[in-house]
């Protein structure tokens, strides 16, 4: 078998496990700095266990066949990723993950539902611009877009890639469903929303929307080494870093409206993404 | 094993009650009890909840408000009242409108009596409410056995 092959199944195999203890280790910070003692690091997977062998009710009949495509898009655009694909296929194919996750809380028709899905469509138009611009400025510093190109670059992509990186880590709060973005499915405390676009979804369904969120971590934060992958000890850094402060800045801020959410990520897609493809531009005169 | 002692998530609804209850069971969310230690989360929408907790006596404008929540939490589900008015009317028990606890409209599993109920009373009543969780669970894959059997034959 070929590495990439290798690497595309492993990724499939251990994420969940990873993205799991990730979010264990959240709950367990996130309750740390609110002066809790907080749920043990493997709860999620209790949770998960849990909703496994709960009665899977619904709103409308077909509604699951939807998140059972999430999943599936999920997974298969981490193996993309995790396979040193190409990039842009990458992020098309989790946009498409999105639409069905959007469609599926489109078809649970309750008022919270519908809410949460109108209020993540204006997310993925928020972030959408600064993740395509990340994949052109990643064409631009190294003249491809395969991952396994990139991987192997040997300049630190950071370097080129600053406003790039600080974007990308500005739209990853929207994207990991943190705090103040996170409108569109809301922290189990916060309940003017209920859940948001999970709302209308029990049991297995939820379990399977939870460990898509895991495995939407684990990719997200392998994009984020992408950055820094010329020095590998220098990208876990970077990984473990921007995580802890995801965590911090979802302890700090309160919920934003959207119009705040869809701005600010356009601004920071003009500012920090186009400026940084602008002045790559210049430098390497395409 | 079934994981719902591990991970009990909760949906808490305010009948009648004064409030003073329903602070009580906010407060053991907070970081004196922090029951999120158990696994235990106040979730908010009746279909990610495992029990349902009801403070205050039930009257006739929010019987089907309780109904409508217990019908909608997927099985297996434990009731909760907590709280004297949640568990016999309380002090309201003789007014015109008020129809009694909760067990008038759905079956409860556990009553935790007081005015108000105490953060520690209202835990144990949860803790008590796992076991049963546990053996309804049970009992529902037992029934699916046999009906899968006498489908087979």
């Amino acid at each position: 078998m070929s590495v990439r092959l290798i690497s595309a199944l492993s990724f499939v195999v251990f994420a969940p496990l990873i993205g799991g203890l990730i979010s264990g280790i959240d709950r367990r910070i996130t309750a740390r700095m609110q002066g809790r003692f907080g749920p043990p690091v493997l709860q999620p997977f209790y949770d998960v266990y849990k909703l496994l062998q709960k009665e899977n009710v619904i709103a409308r009949v077909r509604q699951n066949a939807y998140i059972d495509f999430y999943l599936l898009f999920v997974i298969f655009s981490g193996m993309l990723l995790f396979a040193g694909q190409d990039l842009l296929l990458f992020i098309f194919s989790l946009t498409l993950a999105s639409v069905f996750f959007i469609l599926a809380a489109f078809k649970g028709s309750s008022p919270y539902s519908l809410v949460g899905a109108q209020r993540e469509l204006l997310l993925v138009m928020g972030y959408e611009p600064m993740v395509l611009f990340a994949a052109v400025a990643f064409y631009m510093a190294t003249g491809s877009f395969w991952v396994s190109k990139i991987i192997v670059h040997p300049v630190l992509l950071i370097k080129l890639l600053p406003g790039i990186f600080l974007g990308f880590f500005y739209i990853l709060t929207i994207k990991l469903r943190k705090s103040p973005y996170d409108l569109s499915t809301s922290h189990h405390g916060h309940q003017e929303l209920v859940k948001g676009l999970t709302t209308e979804f029990a049991g297995p369904s939820l379990a399977m929307i939870e460990v898509a969120h895991w495995y939407e971590t684990v990719f997200l934060l392998a994009f984020v080494y992408l950055f820094f992958a010329a020095t590998p000890w220098l990208g876990a850094l970077a990984v473990v870093v921007c995580y802890f402060l995801e965590i911090l800045i979802d302890n700090v801020f309160a919920r934003a409206k959207w119009e705040v959410a869809v701005k600010s990520s356009w601004l920071v897609a003009a500012v920090l993404g186009f400026g940084n493809v602008a002045v790559l531009y210049l430098l390497k005169g395409f | 094993m079934a994981y719902f002692k591990k991970s009990p998530w909760i949906i808490h609804y305010d009948a009648t009650s004064c409030n003073g209850c329903d602070i009580e069971v906010l407060a053991a969310l907070t970081p004196l009890y922090d029951v999120e230690r158990f696994g235990i989360i106040n979730t908010g929408n009746p279909k990610h909840a495992d029990i349902f907790l009801v403070t205050g006596a039930v009257n006739e404008q929010n019987k089907m408000v309780v109904k409508n929540i217990y019908d909608q939490m997927p099985e297996p589900k434990a009731v909760i009242a907590v709280g004297i008015c949640a568990c016999s009317g309380g002090i309201f028990r003789e007014c015109y409108n008020v129809l009694g606890g909760p067990d008038s409209v759905i079956p409860v599993d556990i009553y935790v009596p007081g005015c108000a109920a105490r953060p520690e009373a209202i835990i144990d009543g949860v803790v008590q409410a796992l076991g049963i969780l546990e053996k309804k669970h049970l009992a529902r894959k037992e029934a699916r056995k046999q009906h899968d059997r006498i489908a087979a034959n």
